[in-house]
């Protein structure tokens, strides 16, 4: 077959909502996509333990270090699930790893903010697992087999992520006026770089067309947010919270919520490695990369060993 | 009796987006050999779309003994599930 007539099947395959899996033919294009874009999800795991980790030596409760320490850990986990679907298309986890330390790599704009309060764990939970939750359910039905495989395992484990984090600002919002202040504090910083995560306006998407023809993407940017406001005003009005927007009303036309206008310098700031913390969540990662040396060392030397004893035998 | 062949471990996908999933196992003399032999055995019947054969004696495997070890500590973090936390009665999913 020459190459019209394999991305002709390629095509027909995704339209009949067939998977594509690792072996099969398909476009440059499209395997350089993925890579991209399951790479910078895996580093969004990895890279989002910092924020959180931040808070394990100071939860308030045994119950909520244990908590969130199972919670961190399975951000790893989640990690090493995108890294082997990425490795899949034949990109190997050193040169992933590289990429995101030379900065070649993007994730997620969301873990550049600081957690400076326990009520910000809360709100990590609820409202950033929450929407990384509305944008997997998605992603489950994308057309690369692995990567949606690797979604279906990740959404079962997410729940328990986002209940804690509402459980958490629950409490608080039932405690005492300085707790309420605290949980609505970490709300009002973290709902709009929270609404960004979906990425810009689909209007000014770069990929979005191709994305959705090959059905890597299978909802725009804007369904997803809409989808994640309409369902966490909800969840805020039960415990008390007040969303940060004085723009957000119910749109009885529409059947949705009306919300304001993001800041789109802040988040094309953020991406571009000047949020608040962009240089201290790399700095960390390399740091830790390079303390692990001696680990992989070992285990080379090891390995060498090893197999020159067996070829003595 | 002497068997020349070695054992291998064979993985079917049924179908396109479903994960290879182990069906039973087959004596060949190498890799392509078990994925013919395979074909035969079992998927007479439209049973699969790709076939993985493994080596028996590269698959590293857990014992049922180690399961105290492996597992148990699990038993006590209920809260790694999302039916551990309540929710006010006003809030219909999360």
């Amino acid at each position: 077959m020459d190459q019209a007539e394999e991305e002709k099947v390629f095509q027909e395959r995704v339209d009949a909502e067939e998977k594509i899996e690792p072996k099969d033919w398909m476009p440059d294009k499209y395997r350089k996509t993925l890579i991209r874009q399951i790479s910078q999800h895996a580093h969004s795991e990895v890279i989002g333990m910092q924020p959180e980790g931040n808070w394990l030596t100071r939860a308030p409760t045994l119950h909520r270090k244990a908590v969130l320490l199972a919670k961190v850990q399975d951000e790893g986990g989640h990690g090493l699930y995108l890294y082997s679907a990425a490795e899949t298309m034949g990109v190997s986890r050193e040169e992933m790893i590289d990429d995101l330390h030379e900065e070649r790599a993007k994730y997620a704009s969301i873990f550049n903010y600081p957690t400076l309060t326990w009520s910000d764990i809360g709100a990590i939970g609820w409202l950033v697992d929450s929407a990384a939750i509305v944008n997997q359910i998605s992603l489950q039905r994308t057309s690369y087999g692995p990567y949606a495989r690797a979604m279906v395992r990740i959404c079962k484990e997410e729940s328990f992520h986002q209940r804690q984090g509402y459980n958490i600002m629950m409490t608080l919002m039932r405690g005492s006026d300085e707790q309420k202040a605290m949980a609505q504090d970490s709300v009002d910083r973290f709902w709009w770089p929270v609404l960004m995560m979906f990425g810009p306006h689909d209007s000014d998407s770069v990929h979005s067309a191709q994305n959705m023809k090959w059905k890597i993407k299978r909802q725009s940017n804007d369904d997803l947010r809409q989808k994640f406001i309409d369902q966490t005003v909800e969840q805020a009005n039960a415990i008390g919270i007040t969303l940060p927007d004085p723009d957000l009303k119910w749109n009885e036309e529409r059947g949705h919520y009306d919300f304001g206008e993001i800041d789109w310098e802040e988040f094309r700031r953020s991406m571009s490695g000047g949020g608040p913390c962009s240089r201290l969540r790399l700095a960390h990662h390399r740091q830790v990369h390079e303390e692990g040396e001696w680990v992989r060392e070992a285990m080379r030397v090891y390995e060498n060993k090893k197999r020159s004893n067996q070829e003595a035998a | 009796m002497t068997s020349h062949t070695q054992l291998y471990e064979i993985f079917i996908r049924s179908q396109r987006g479903l994960d290879h999933k182990h069906v039973g196992s087959l004596h060949a003399d190498d890799a392509e050999q078990a994925l013919q032999y395979a074909r035969d055995v079992y998927t007479r019947r439209s049973e699969g779309v790709s076939i993985w054969a493994v080596k028996s004696s590269d698959i590293a495997a857990s014992q049922e003994s180690d399961c105290g070890s492996f597992y148990d500590p699990l038993d006590d973090k209920p809260y790694r599930h999302a039916s551990h936390y309540d929710l006010p009665d006003e809030v219909k999913s999360l």
